[in-house]
């Protein structure tokens, strides 16, 4: 039998270096392949930040050339750009709070990639994401701390049985303590952001350049005017700094009403959500969510809460009845189900429903 | 591994290889030197720039070496602009065709030396628009005019003549980037009014790392490179005699094959190629106006190119397919070729070529070059056409990446 065709998607850090070398190890015929989704100029580029910069095409480079394997750069500027940059700043210019890398997971990383490797004849990619895959099913990481499974519930089974994880049993240490048995140059780099396109981690700052400043009110519940803000896009639900309000208890933004301009604020109490609508609802086992008791994680490293799955007349729409309250879901999030370990599936958060 | 990218780097000639094994074994001399070693160092780069000096029709003394073919744009676009005494005399017309090398080293003239750029305009072949570049030109003003000899990715060959002619009424030097064309049949210094002609060893199997700059006596340029005043002052730094030695073989060999009608049989294999391509995907679209044959393109307007475009150059667009998917298919089934120019970061960029040809960025990235050149055989083409015909067998059509 010839050995499997596997693509493996190199960013250029250690996780993706070390999933690359566990494919050749696996006797995989394994080509390696950087996705270039930037254009920043690199004079322009903060070394060692981010993602995308050219010293990380190097990198993902010169492990390939250690593994002894192809390598290539795939220019996807462009559908980065529109799929997943473009689609943040909308969703904050929205109101929501969204997720970019489950975005880019759905239409670049990992669905987008799979769907080119499988045209270009392979058999499979392998990524260095956590989380594992078995028996076609998506399950959550060894490794707690690093699980991926969160931006990567929108999978079915056309993707898990093409997907390779190689880094899915292991812990973030011993990712680390190979790469440095392996000699990866990667070994020792640091860990990535949480938003790769933003690398100095100021979103509000990345927003106001986008979209300048658009003054609005800072409201409360009852609609009465407690102060001013520069950009409604600025906030995000459960955000209490940055209010620029001076009130006797703290106050937390209930949510933002991007069209009026309003930043709704209120006592932390009333940030608790009773239950949450998702949209774009999508199982792993491509047969829809069912009805009934699981878990529920609204945030990448939140707490699993129980719920009830409440179908609703769009079958690509549930609700999710949370048996204890969760404080500041944001409209835009991922909503993830668990059974267990396994993951059933989720979608994006579209509405909330307050407990009070 | 059948190799069909010539047009990036020819595979070392063993005359080259010959050439030059004497200087890495023996201890080498400097050819400033006046000691034994050094005169043979010396007698070395004398042959070498008399070899290079016949291939485009110069005298030796015009020959100025450089580390390649982009230091030979650069010395001649920023050498040219750095004569001028001052910025309104720092004009400069370049095709929109030209390598980067030379565009480039414009834009760098432009933002950095108080020069100002023009880009004539190219037709649908990516031949320049002699109507479009006159109409640039400003006489008295006007610095350099560059009109490459042939376009290193379509192939097509320029009306470099009419362009120099054109050129000097308006007080301009005339440089014609050979890179990729030298040893063309008609690529002459003289017949074309050539001021200034840039020349890559490794084009030609030669070495890499060595090139040369064809400087016309009378044509004032400013050196870039400062210090021990070797070729007439234009290109400081010792000479590396061992690659020289290699380019000057190449250019030996160049030559000999020109007389034996290489340029036929190179045309022939690539038309060999474009035939077999045709049946393996009908819908194929050629680019430019490569020289020799079967390649559909319109005919030559009156006032053909006096260079002929590249015999072994082809320029080729499949509907549907993305290049870069191609040529990873093509890369694991071993065989060479390319697409655009590669970016920093290794990713394929829309050729510039291709843009100003009017081709759209998407037709740019279905657009692959194979090129064919001095080792190319029947063998290499057969190969590469069963390899593009399992690698299309792979691809289904217009299957892109949402």
């Amino acid at each position: 039998m010839s050995r499997p065709q596997v693509l493996v998607a190199m960013s250029g850090g250690v996780d993706s270096s070390v999933a690359a070398a566990l494919a050749v190890q696996a006797g995989w015929d394994v080509t390696g392949v950087h996705l270039k989704l930037a254009d920043t100029p690199a004079h322009l580029q903060v070394q060692g930040k981010g993602c995308c910069t050219l010293a990380d095409a190097d990198d993902a480079r010169r492990v390939a050339d250690s593994l002894g394997i192809p390598f290539y750069v795939w220019d996807m500027v462009e559908q980065f750009q529109q799929a997943v940059v473009d689609d943040f700043a909308a969703g904050y210019a929205g109101g929501r709070t969204p997720n970019p890398c489950a975005r880019c997971n759905e239409r670049v990383k990992v669905v987008g990639l799979l769907a080119r490797a499988r045209a270009l004849g392979f058999d499979a990619l392998a990524t260095g994401h956590y989380a594992r895959v078995a028996g076609g099913r998506l399950y959550r990481a060894a490794d707690r701390a690093k699980d991926q499974s969160y931006v990567l519930y929108m999978l079915g089974p056309a993707e898990l049985d093409h997907l390779r994880l190689p880094l899915g049993s292991l812990t973030k240490p011993q990712v680390r303590a190979t790469a440095a048995r392996l000699g990866l140059r990667t070994a020792a780099k640091p860990e990535s952001f949480d938003v790769c396109f933003i690398p100095d981690g100021d979103t509000a700052g990345w927003l106001e350049r986008r979209f300048g400043r658009r003054p609005g009110q800072v409201v409360d519940a009852a609609g009465r005017v407690l102060g001013g803000h520069q950009g409604a896009y600025r906030y995000t639900v459960g955000q209490r700094r940055g209010l620029g309000i001076a009130t006797p208890t703290p106050r937390y933004v209930l949510r933002v009403e991007p069209a009026a301009g309003r930043v709704v604020v209120g006592e932390r109490a009333e940030l608790a959500t009773a239950a949450v609508e998702l949209d774009r609802a999508t199982a792993t086992d491509g047969r829809g969510l069912r009805p009934g008791p699981a878990k529920v994680r609204l945030r990448a490293h939140g707490a699993e809460v129980a719920c009830q799955v409440v179908p609703l007349d769009d079958p690509a729409q549930v609700r999710l009845d949370l048996e204890e309250p969760v404080d500041a879901v944001a409209p835009g999030q991922a909503g993830v189900l668990y059974d267990g370990d396994l993951v059933l599936g989720g979608g994006t958060v579209a509405a909330t429903i307050p407990a009070a | 591994m059948p190799y069909l990218d010539y047009a990036a780097s020819a595979p070392l000639r063993a005359e080259a290889l010959q050439a030059m094994l004497p200087f890495l074994e023996r201890p080498a001399g400097n050819a400033a030197s006046q000691h034994g070693p050094g005169r043979a160092a010396r007698a070395a780069v004398e042959t070498a720039r008399e070899q290079v000096a016949d291939l485009v029709g110069a005298a030796p003394g015009e020959v100025v070496f450089t580390s390649g073919g982009t230091e030979a744009d650069n010395l001649a676009v920023k050498g040219a602009v750095l004569h001028r005494a001052g910025p309104a005399a720092r004009h400069l017309v370049c095709s929109a065709v030209e390598h980067h090398a030379v565009l480039d080293a414009a834009a760098w003239a432009d933002a950095d030396a108080g020069a100002r750029v023009a880009l004539a305009p190219v037709d649908a072949v990516g031949r320049v628009d002699l109507g479009g570049l006159a109409g640039l030109l400003e006489p008295g003003r006007t610095a350099l005019v560059a009109v490459m000899a042939a376009n290193n990715e379509v192939g097509t060959g320029q009306p470099v003549a009419a362009a120099a002619e054109l050129a000097h009424a308006a007080g301009a030097l005339l440089l014609c980037d050979a890179v990729q064309a030298a040893g063309l049949p008609g690529v002459d210094m003289g017949r074309h009014g050539i001021d200034l002609l840039a020349l890559a060893s490794h084009k030609l199997g030669g070495p890499t790392g060595v090139g040369a700059l064809v400087v016309r006596s009378g044509a004032a340029l400013r050196p870039l490179l400062h210090g021990g005043g070797q070729e007439r002052g234009l290109r400081s730094g010792t000479l590396p005699v061992a690659a020289i030695a290699g380019f000057g073989a190449a250019a030996g060999a160049t030559i000999a094959e020109r007389e034996a009608g290489g340029a036929a049989d190179l045309a022939a294999l690539r038309d060999r190629l474009l035939a077999a391509l045709r049946t393996v995907e009908p819908g194929l679209v050629v680019n430019g106006r490569p020289t020799g044959g079967a390649a559909s393109a319109p005919p030559d307007p009156p006032g053909a190119p006096a260079i002929p475009g590249l015999p072994g150059l082809l320029s080729v667009r499949f509907p549907g397919r993305l290049a870069e998917d191609l040529l990873l298919l093509l890369d694991r089934l071993e065989v060479a070729c390319s697409a655009g120019s590669a970016c920093a970061s290794g990713a394929v960029a829309p050729s510039h070529v291709l843009l100003a040809m009017g081709r759209s960025p998407a037709a740019a990235r279905e657009t692959v070059r194979f090129s064919l050149g001095h080792a190319s055989t029947t063998a290499d083409v057969d190969a590469a056409v069963a390899a593009v015909r399992q690698a299309l067998q792979v691809l289904a059509p217009s299957e892109a990446v949402g």
